[in-house]
């Protein structure tokens, strides 16, 4: 059976689609929700709680019942609106929240417990037995929530992000919102229009008067280069400072989109003013049964026939308290139905061959799964009649949303019977048309609940009645926030657009109390709920952050290095030689190299900051915990930097390469904060300083040669005397390679060997590390990785950032004394603070026959694993190759007591308890004699 | 949100990153008597106002200059923006 | 008036007449022994605790606008204990015990779903600070579990585990985290507390305190002064604010936390689980949205609302966690105030004038702390002396530098 009576607005070009397994016709330019009422398919969906069949109530995204599922696997998109759905060749629809079928739903029996299963009633049972609600109640509930099904397989489609800049921002492409872009754009202003629809014209394209002004235009619009129209695209939000979100759907209307195209365009719009021209939509009437299939919004039926030629029913009541049910009326018996037309109101002006009811009101329906019959009430006198549609006017509710999104509240209008802007609004905003509340058709009276059961929806989708309302009230829930939460009014997809409003007015009618007082819920972006995979735009997979590769990735991948992620680098962790099959393997020969020959190291993710100026010397006395003013040119020092509060920031060193130019290094953790923080320290407190700064790290690859055969190496390569003599412990110099290369020089050690860092620029990194180890192949030279680094730097006992976690001080670290009392540094002051000052708390190192985990914490011999009994904790562990056995560093309160005693690190999560000794955390040449050779 | 930065126009407030109160500005003396005391609360304690805020943001993603910022915490409204460095002089 | 599943029953058939308030709506007394400021969850749990454990009845709350319209009514609704430091994590641990029993005694179903609380880690760092995490956990009377790759696969399938940037190592796990319903949290305590003889006065904002001589007196508020011996502020996002009336400043910065909700789905995640490559954390209500959120926008705020750089990161953290979230829809984002301290860290201390006393700095994580924070707050009252568990979270800890710096990210809130 066809409903189509015309070709509407959109033509008679045939679609083929499918619902719920059914093969259906519709034509091009129909939403879903026409193309189903055309092929008479009203049933569409069940509700949230009762399972009650349901049918397209409205228009457009303010839809609250024909949800369903569109595609299926990487394109399932559940919850989709049906009339918001644009129809292609080849749609596949199914509904949804039902079970077997549409049709026969089991869980329509909620509908029959609807008295027990009230608002607020799960707050009241499901207590006993106290287990049963994890096990039972809860997965049950659980089960039958929810609407549509994620497919639970990666979204297939790509989104994009876009930003726009222009003058005036309008919100809305009918009558008000083109007459606002033509305006601004002949002022010379650039103007985006952004429409919902896919066409523009508003309101005016789902009436039945000719479109020759809307064209024309419309036709202008188009034609005016100050003007970008953007059509399918939603403002979403209105944010601070003139910022908008919008969204443009560009694929979803497409039977065979473009590979590659992205799915939908997520815009960050800045425009100076905004105007929102959004316009209204209708809202329902509350009388009992008042949600059957059938029953629609007057202006809905009215857009159904007029836009997309489907006649809701051959016979249709209209029932409203507005005059704007006189258009329904006289479209419906244009096109041929039988109509009747119920009016709240005392008298209304008749349409020739319509029967009137005056004084009068639908209170009921009939039919199961569609709409058979009305009963209407008039002066005490109860009758029904038979129809097939019901065409409801309620009045008209604004869409004031984004008008409202920094915090301002709506303000009810008596005269327009609907919520308008206040008078905060968004600065730049202004509202025009029917969205400010004009151009509503008038002679309105407020009817809010007709029911005689209160079996009357007020959210449709979330089955909150009038009686659910009266309960809450009578509960104590009387606040409209109090409302909200306990009924779920207003929650559900269409956030409110249909229940809020009415919700008021019913609560309002029963309280007493007047609309105003009652007041609203806040309004919160988005407008219309917009997909995740929008707003997370390109930043999938790989994607998800910059990968940043160190100047010597390609020799590392060339030499089949295993990598890890630190932050966003990718560093190269250890060189398996081939035989070598497990990592240990790999990394114990390379830390026993470097202690033996050398080993080279790309440690150009390291922070570097170059510090330049008269003043570069006493601002790093400044920063730095320990002194600086008198470090001799051409000479490193290991720098401790604290926080403002005390504690250990970073740590790393600066070297002079001359008077007034210093380069300080960082952890790789802390390249970007420290940096951050000198700028701070600059600008903010010291502005007098004849300082610069700049950020070097990605603009010199630099790399660590360790081991007693490095000065061989380096000698190699370097235009530079690097004998002891000429080139001690700590020096620096500013020099270049044999071939000319610039380079830098710094003689210091991580690892605890004779070692250097080598610094070239980045672009010459990757073949420096290849001749380093080409050069020092008969050396033994080997490359490292952070595996090896790390074991190298726990065997000396150097503190790194598992040392430095953001709550020790120089004090725990054993490192007190370098924190200068006699000038100003940042974090001196604060350090000295009693419970700072009075730890025991130390850095220590431990040894075992068994590993240790990094992680433990340390318990006495004979102590029960609990809190009051832990000692402290492991911070660094490794299989210590050049000693053969299992090291770590960690921290313990009472330190000297336990130096050379033996306790247990315990890891209750691994079942682990180790026996370790304690002993000095610098496990290899503690007195550095190997450094200094 | 958009900051009007004072070289180079309005910019988005994501290229920034937010630190705190301008009151950061004004380090006590850290070698006076009372410098503990001081120095304690001007690390910790906070006006925190519903209404202007004096604060400091450093453009990160852009000329790396800190800012100090004059902002209504309950509006967003934005009153002045200016270079840190000259205020701090 | 007992909630149970007979008086559902009996109600239903007789029409729902006998349903009355949930509670009263006193006028004001002149005076109380204490007055509880802040109808949110810690001050109603407060409230509670003074009258059903310490036997206090002369108590009252007042609330400047309708109970539970603050936090307590917006947040991602998360309970769990897996905190490190010792200042915190018996305190935690007290707070989930106190979960585990809620309902019965407050004869409300706040329905407490002690579904797990996973945290993913990317890197052998981020597993060994877990571990050091996992183990204080465990030392300290609470649960945890170290799970590797293939445990959490098991646990979640549908992660992304092929194509990630950073992709997932393992996690720790929680089991006796999960979730409450927070609006039932607020509206329990109420109840119960007002069964007990607790006047919960809303509509009613403090505007001043009234001190003589160093010691409260009494309050100034909208509807007249009331008079007290004790005053316990528990009004975290606006701290300061209130304080500032006493004349007391604090270390706190007032900031915006977003969250959202996505439409209704299909039973699809079944505990809760946080990103750890990104700030982002997911559960899923039993009415079947997502409920998720991230980090903080970062700036002092009382708006209640946050600007769209948060709200893509966090996206882009579901998406980089869970690509089948991409046709998921957003359904509505909410902002709050949040009492962000220099330590990341809470206050349930006395301050400097004599019979007031402060709870707040809960940065994003008051509701947890819910439970536990009423009842040390209450013993605090009731006593005079901290609590065990909450005998740390003092506001001279920073003075003595007595931080409890979870994260270590010092005295910047915004860190946190």
């Amino acid at each position: 059976m066809s409903r189509r009576i015309s070709a509407g607005r959109i033509g008679t070009s045939v679609v083929r689609f499918n619902f719920d397994g059914k093969q259906l016709e519709g034509r091009e330019g129909d939403s879903l929700a026409a193309a189903l009422l055309a092929n008479d398919t009203l049933l569409v969906g069940r509700s949230f709680k009762y399972h009650r069949p349901r049918g397209v109530l409205a228009l457009g995204s303010e839809e609250p019942n024909a949800l369903v599922t569109v595609g299926s696997n990487g394109s399932q998109t559940p919850n989709t609106r049906a009339t918001t759905q644009e129809l292609y060749d080849g749609l596949c629809a199914v509904s949804q929240n039902r079970f077997p079928s549409l049709k026969f739903d089991l869980l329509s029996i909620n509908d029959r417990l609807s008295r027990f299963l009230t608002a607020g009633f799960y707050y009241k049972t499901f207590m006993w037995p106290k287990s049963f609600w994890e096990s039972v109640y809860e997965p049950m509930i659980r089960r039958a929530a929810g609407l549509g099904r994620l497919s639970e397989v990666e979204d297939e489609a790509h989104y994009d992000k876009g930003f726009l800049h222009c003058d005036r921002l309008v919100i809305g492409g009918g009558l008000s919102g083109i007459e606002s872009a033509l305006t601004a754009a002949k002022e010379g202003k650039q103007v985006i229009l952004c429409e919902e629809f896919s066409r523009l014209g508003g309101v005016a394209l789902f009436e039945s008067a000719p479109l020759t002004q809307i064209d024309s235009l419309v036709a202008e619009l188009e034609a005016n280069a100050n003007i970008r129209v953007m059509k399918r695209t939603t403002v979403q939000g209105a944010y601070d400072h003139g910022v908008y979100s919008a969204v443009t759907l560009n694929t979803d209307h497409l039977a065979q989109p473009q590979a590659k195209a992205p799915r939908q365009t997520l815009w960050r719009i800045y425009s100076k003013e905004a105007v929102l021209a959004t316009g209204a939509h209708e809202r329902m009437i509350a009388f009992d049964n008042n949600d059957r299939p059938g029953v629609m919004l007057s202006s809905a039926v009215r857009g159904y026939l007029n836009y997309y030629g489907v006649l809701a029913g051959d016979s249709c009541v209209v029932f409203g308290c507005h005059d704007d049910a006189r258009k329904t009326v006289v479209d419906l018996k244009a096109a041929g139905a039988q109509v009747v037309w119920v009016d709240t109101r005392a008298s209304h002006q008749s349409v020739d061959g319509v029967e009137s009811f005056t004084n009068a009101k639908v209170v009921n329906t009939r039919g199961r799964h569609r709409l058979t019959g009305v009963e209407i009430e008039q002066q005490g006198r109860r009758f029904w009649i038979n129809c097939e549609a019901l065409a409801v006017a309620g009045g008209w509710n604004p869409r004031i949303q984004l008008a409202c999104h920094q915090g301002g509240r709506p303000i009810w209008s008596a005269e327009t019977g609907g919520f308008v802007p206040g008078t905060k609004l968004p600065p730049g905003m202004q509202v025009v048309g029917s969205a400010a509340g004009e151009h509503l058709e008038g002679n309105w009276e407020p009817v809010w609940d007709v029911s005689v059961k209160g079996a009357a929806f007020v959210d449709p989708q979330n089955d909150v009645t009038v009686k659910d309302i009266k309960l809450a009230h009578q509960e104590g829930y009387i606040s409209v926030e109090h409302l909200k939460r306990y009924t779920t009014l207003g929650m559900a997809t269409d956030q409110g657009k249909n229940a809020n409003a009415l919700g008021i007015g019913v609560l309002s009618q029963h309280s007493g109390e007047s609309i105003e007082s009652v007041g609203t819920t806040l309004f919160r972006p988005p407008y219309t709920p917009v997909a995740i995979g929008a707003l997370a735009g390109r930043a999938r997979g790989k994607d998800f952050k910059p990968t940043r590769l160190t100047p010597s990735h390609e020799f590392a991948t060339r030499r089949g290095a295993a990598f890890v992620t630190v932050g966003n680098w990718l560093r190269a962790s250890y060189f398996p030689l081939v035989g070598e099959t497990h990592w240990r393997e790999s990394v114990d020969r390379e830390a026993l190299t470097v202690r033996q020959a050398v080993g080279v190291c790309d440690v150009t993710t390291l922070g570097k900051i170059d510090v330049q100026g008269r003043d570069a010397a006493e601002f790093l006395n400044r920063v730095y915990a320990n002194g600086f003013l008198k470090l001799p040119i051409g000479k490193t020092r290991y720098g401790l930097m604290l926080r403002e509060d005390g504690i250990v920031f970073d740590d790393g060193t600066a070297a002079r390469l001359a008077e007034n130019h210093f380069v300080v290094t960082t952890t790789t953790a802390n390249a970007v904060s420290v940096y951050r923080h000198m700028e701070f320290v600059h600008q903010c407190l010291a502005p007098d300083l004849d300082v610069h700064l700049i950020s070097t790290t990605e603009a010199w690859a630099q790399f660590a040669v360790a081991g007693p055969k490095s000065r061989e190496l380096v000698q190699r390569v370097v235009d530079l005397d690097i004998s002891n003599e000429a080139f001690g412990f700590m020096a620096c110099a500013e020099t270049q390679l044999i071939d000319g290369t610039p380079a830098r020089l710094f003689r210091i050690s991580f690892s605890g060997e004779l070692a250097y860092e080598l610094a070239v620029p980045t672009r010459f990194g990757n073949s420096l590390m290849e001749a380093l180890l080409d050069v020092g192949k008969d050396l033994g030279a080997v490359p490292y990785g952070t595996e090896a680094l790390g074991v190298l730097r726990i065997e000396k006992g150097h503190a790194a950032g598992n040392e430095l976690d953001g709550r020790t001080t120089a004090l725990n670290l054993g490192l007190g004394q370098m924190v200068a009392q006699t000038k100003d540094s940042i974090g001196r002051v604060l350090a000295n603070r009693t419970e700072l000052a009075d730890s025991t708390l130390r850095l220590v190192g431990f040894r075992s026959e068994e590993q240790i985990l990094t992680g433990s914490w340390l318990v006495p011999n004979g102590a029960p694993a609990e809190q009051a009994h832990t000692l402290g904790w492991v911070s660094s562990a490794c299989y210590s190759p050049n000693l053969g056995c299992y090291i770590a560093i960690g921290f313990i309160r009472d330190a000297q007591q336990h130096m050379d005693t033996q306790m247990r690190a315990v890891s209750l999560l691994d079942g682990a308890d180790v026996k370790v000794q304690v002993v000095s955390p610098h496990f290899v040449d503690p007195e550095g004699e190997r450094l200094r050779v | 949100m958009l900051i009007n930065h004072p070289l180079l126009g309005p910019r988005d407030a994501q290229e920034f990153v937010y630190k705190g109160d301008a009151s950061l500005l004004h380090r006590p003396d850290a070698m006076a008597e009372d410098a503990l005391e001081r120095f304690t609360e001007y690390a910790y304690l906070r006006d925190n106002p519903a209404g202007e805020h004096r604060e400091l943001w450093y453009h990160e993603q852009g000329d790396r200059s800190w800012l100090v910022v004059t902002r209504n915490t309950l509006t967003h409204e934005i009153l002045d923006v200016r270079l840190a460095s000259e205020v701090a002089l | 008036m007992d909630y149970s599943i007979f008086r559902v029953i009996k109600e239903a058939l007789n029409n729902h007449k006998g349903w009355g308030p949930a509670w009263r709506t006193p006028t004001p007394k002149p005076h109380y022994d204490i007055v509880i400021v802040g109808g949110g969850g810690h001050g109603l749990a407060t409230a509670f605790y003074l009258a059903s454990r310490y036997g206090l009845r002369n108590i009252a709350v007042l609330e400047k606008g309708w109970l539970g319209g603050g936090n307590v009514g917006r947040n991602t609704t998360i309970v769990r204990s897996n905190y490190m430091l010792p200042g915190n994590e018996p305190f935690y641990e007290l707070s989930m015990k106190l979960w585990e029993g809620l309902e019965q005694e407050l004869n409300y179903n706040a329905m407490v779903s002690q579904r797990g609380v996973l945290n993913l880690c990317h890197s052998d760092a981020q597993r060994d600070a877990f571990r050091k995490r996992g183990n204080a956990m465990l030392l300290q009377g609470a649960d945890a579990e170290l799970l590797d790759a293939e445990g959490v696969r098991k646990l979640y399938p549908y992660l992304n585990f092929d194509d990630a940037r950073f992709p997932i190592m393992g996690g720790l796990l929680q089991r006796r985290g999960g979730t409450v319903r927070h609006d039932a949290v607020a509206w329990g305590y109420a109840r119960a507390a007002d069964q007990l003889g607790v006047d919960i006065i809303q509509n009613c904002e403090v505007l001043d305190f009234r001190i003589e001589n160093g010691q409260v007196s009494g309050l100034e508020t909208s509807r007249g002064f009331i008079g007290a011996n004790k005053v316990g502020t528990a009004v975290a996002g606006s701290s300061s604010r209130l304080l500032s009336k006493a004349g007391l400043r604090l270390p706190i910065e007032s900031h915006v936390l977003q969250a959202f909700v996505s439409e209704g789905l299909k039973p699809v995640i079944p505990g809760v689980i946080t990103f750890g490559a990104g700030h982002f954390y997911l559960s899923q209500s039993d009415k079947g949205g997502l409920v998720f959120g991230g980090d903080i926008d970062g700036y002092n705020t009382y708006a209640q609302r946050g600007n769209m750089p948060v709200v893509e990161d966090v996206c882009e953290g579901a998406m980089g966690l869970m690509p089948m979230l991409g046709r998921a829809r957003m359904l509505r984002s909410w902002g709050g105030i949040m009492d962000m301290s220099m330590d990341g860290s809470p206050f349930i201390d006395r301050t400097d004038i004599k019979g007031l006393y402060f709870n707040g700095g809960w940065c994003y994580g008051g509701f947890k702390a819910t439970p536990a924070s009423g009842l040390c707050f209450a013993h605090l009252l009731a006593t005079g002396t901290s609590h065990e568990v909450a005998a740390q979270m003092r506001l001279d800890r920073f003075a003595r530098g007595a931080m409890i710096d979870e994260k270590g990210q010092g005295a910047q809130p915004n860190l946190h």
